[in-house]
């Protein structure tokens, strides 16, 4: 058992954490009892898909007794769109596309994803400025999609504000994301063999402007959500998935680190240009949602750091391999992962040597988190649950796929 | 004129008052929200967007009136009336200037904390008679939390009226005319004394009209938007005309009790008997704003810490500060 675990994760992390089913969730210790000759009910909640803080379409049946949540269902699919199979027949250069819409706020790591299966079967050498250029605009990416968490985290604790400061920052990100790729959000940028352009003139200068004020801007948003004493007793304490926990269901990204398990693909399995930067991954202790909330925080300073890196280091040379124009990679079994604004997010593709892919599976970390949920949520309050869905971080785009 | 004709014109006035509040105050929300949120509000409908209120009073004048099947059809009609009732009530006692008051209770204070504790019987009627699950979530959450605030609301300000020795709202407010040291106004606010009850006044009166961050019962991000999502057109535009009045109630009864109502002591007496109401309108407004940026910037507690705070911390807090102040008012005097 060991040995498979070493090899697969390459750093051993389900060895420890053999998850036992058997304890009940903490909110079943109380049954509904009579009070004084009452007897009162449970009551089934539909929370979604249509309810407003469930970031998307996710449906959660919840059992109530009172508000505290006895048993919690999490169903899922109301945003299927088929990619997996939709990807079966495109070619290998549009499968980006569909990656784009899968995890849609961060739409530039699922393309990196697909690009480095695709790649693996290729034989094709990726220039040094592609990798630079991939990091970059996963980095970018990722500070956006983060900045879409922290908003609508404030938005799910009841403030308004934070969500649209972050939208403010998001826009910058986006402008420089569209100067850089040609859009705003389905960017279709990283392909297999580089990227789609070269950086175009004055970006770099964009880029700089950003992070002239993205640092003192964080540290105010920092201030007023996190140093806000309402918004620590909201978040301190509830939705805690230790370490155990967080390994045996498969969590990657912050919520895994904030178990305080330092597994970070950039530096497990290290892609694009990550072996040449300098970041550290930041991680928390007891896992629960204001641990979360800490790791994605200290996150955000990170990417900005290594954005500042990327576009000071940015190497000369072509943007991209000489691929053809129909890519027909060699038959083989491949899988590819990077670590995404929300975890691991892999791409397995089977290949039989023509134009389309035989097969492709998206490994999105939302599901994931989603199915952790049930577990966690009971003995929790009904405002608990959406504070712990949103310190999840989970994106329904990407879990129904 | 008839006693009745004047009775009759005095609630049409507290009427108008109450819609023209609503109006101004919804325009009021999306301008400070608007630039606290570094965006502009209505910008596009008469000048500066003033006129976008009334268009939305027109289009929820227009919209579909929908009952849902499942609802109790009586009590779904009732509720609204029965928010709205008590809080157009709750203007009889408010002192807008020496002479300008629709009614002059001597027992003000007590009244107008009756007809704001009335409301949350109305909020739960609509969320039981909307058969929603959300709707009953956010009664039951409108009836708990109005309940554990009335007491520390209402113990709160007994010191004020131990001091004044009235709870007419007129009497309290004209205990606090004219200045000490020169310059500071003799207002309740500036005396050590009520500063806890000012605390507890704040947080009680922040959870009675339902304000961020005790905005538990529409709860928009848990509980979809509690007793009123089932309401529709001009039903929905009571109850949050209701509310808007009960924020401008609250606002009004502070400024009354700690900030010297109508009276401003710089100004003489003749300017201030003159434009005593704008004066009172003003501080209100103001007091508003304070509540609107609190709105902007605060996260939301939980349910169960409001109930905490109020029964575990404000109502004992608020108890020995009776006794504290009576001690204190009586050595003094």
């Amino acid at each position: 058992m060991s040995d498979i675990c070493e090899e697969t994760l390459g750093v051993g992390l389900l060895c420890e954490g053999q998850h036992d089913p058997g304890t009940p969730p903490a909110g079943l210790r109380r049954a509904p009892s009579g009070v004084d000759g009452l007897t009162t009910e449970h009551l089934i909640i539909n929370m979604g898909p249509q309810h407003p803080s469930t970031h998307g379409v996710l449906r959660m049946i919840v059992e109530v007794d009172g508000e505290e949540i006895v048993a919690a269902e999490v169903s899922v699919g109301y945003l299927h769109r088929g990619i997996e199979k939709l990807a079966e027949h495109r070619r290998y250069d549009a499968v980006g596309t569909l990656m784009d819409r899968g995890d849609y706020v961060s739409g530039m790591m699922g393309e990196l994803a697909f690009a480095l299966a695709a790649e693996q079967l290729m034989d094709v050498e990726v220039p040094r400025k592609a990798h630079w250029l991939r990091s970059l605009a996963s980095e970018l990416n990722r500070l956006a999609s983060h900045l879409v968490w922290y908003g609508t985290f404030g938005l799910d604790t009841g403030a308004m504000g934070q969500f649209l400061y972050a939208m403010r920052e998001r826009e910058a990100l986006l402008d420089i994301l569209e100067a850089l790729s040609g859009q705003r959000m389905m960017f279709n940028y990283i392909r297999p063999g580089g990227v789609v352009a070269d950086m175009p003139l004055g970006v770099t200068e964009k880029i700089r402007a950003f992070l002239s004020t993205f640092d003192m801007y964080l540290d105010e948003y920092d201030q007023l959500l996190g140093g806000n004493e309402i918004f620590q007793g909201r978040v301190k304490g509830i939705g805690t998935i230790d370490r155990q926990m967080a390994l045996a269901f498969g969590l990657t990204g912050a919520n895994l680190r904030a178990a305080g398990v330092d597994f970070d693909i950039r530096k497990a399995r290290p892609y694009a240009a990550y072996p040449e930067l300098d970041f550290e991954v930041p991680l928390g202790s007891t896992g629960d949602a204001w641990d979360r909330y800490n790791v994605r925080m200290a996150e955000m300073r990170q990417s900005a750091r290594m954005i500042a890196q990327l576009i000071d280091g940015m190497p000369e040379g072509e943007h991209t391999a000489k691929v053809p124009r129909i890519i027909r990679p060699n038959a083989g079994e491949v899988y590819a992962s990077v670590e995404s604004s929300r975890g691991e997010t892999g791409i397995h593709l089977i290949s039989d040597g023509t134009e389309h892919p035989y097969r492709m599976h998206y490994r999105g970390p939302s599901l994931y988190a989603a199915q952790a949920l049930e577990e966690i949520l009971p003995g929790h309050l009904i405002a608990d649950v959406v504070m712990i869905i949103g310190s999840t971080d989970i994106m329904l785009g990407e879990l129904d796929r | 004129m008839s006693a009745v004709g004047i009775s009759a014109l005095k609630v049409l006035a507290a009427l108008g008052l109450m819609l023209g509040n609503g109006v101004v105050m919804i325009y009021m929300l999306r301008k400070v929200l608007g630039h606290l949120h570094i965006r502009l509000g209505p910008i596009h409908v008469g000048w500066k967007g003033t006129l976008q209120t009334v268009m939305d009073v027109l289009k929820l004048l227009t919209k579909e009136d929908v009952t849902p099947r499942a609802v109790d059809r009586w009590l779904f009609r009732l509720a609204p009336a029965v928010v709205f009732v008590p809080s157009l009530m709750a203007y009889a006692a408010l002192p807008f200037s020496d002479t300008w008051r629709i009614t002059n209770l001597d027992s003000g204070l007590l009244y107008t904390f009756t007809a704001l504790s009335l409301i949350p019987i109305g909020l739960l009627m609509a969320g039981w008679a909307s058969a929603n699950k959300w709707s009953l979530l956010g009664g039951m959450r409108a009836a708990a939390q109005q309940i554990a605030y009335e007491v520390p609301l209402l113990l709160s300000v007994l010191p004020i009226v131990m001091l004044v020795g009235s709870a007419n709202l007129g009497t309290i407010v004209e205990a606090q005319q004219g200045t000490f040291l020169a310059v500071l106004p003799r207002w309740f606010i500036v005396n050590p004394l009520f500063w806890p009850t000012f605390l507890i006044f704040v947080v009680a009166s922040l959870v009675e009209s339902n304000q961020t961050p005790f905005d538990m019962s529409e709860a928009e991000s848990e509980i979809v938007a509690g007793f009123a999502t089932e309401y529709s057109a001009m039903k929905f535009g009571l109850l949050f005309l209701s509310e808007f009045s009960n924020q401008f109630i609250v606002s009004a009864l502070g400024v009354t009790l700690f900030f010297g109502g109508w009276t401003l002591p710089w100004l003489p007496a003749s300017v201030v008997s003159a434009l005593g109401p704008l004066i009172f309108l003003i501080k209100t407004y103001l007091g508003i704003f304070v509540m609107m940026w609190i709105r902007g910037t605060f996260p939301r507690v939980r349910i169960d810490q409001v109930m905490q705070l109020g029964w575990q911390r404000l109502i004992p807090i608020s108890l020995v500060w009776i006794v504290f102040s009576g001690i204190v008012i009586k050595v003094w005097s």
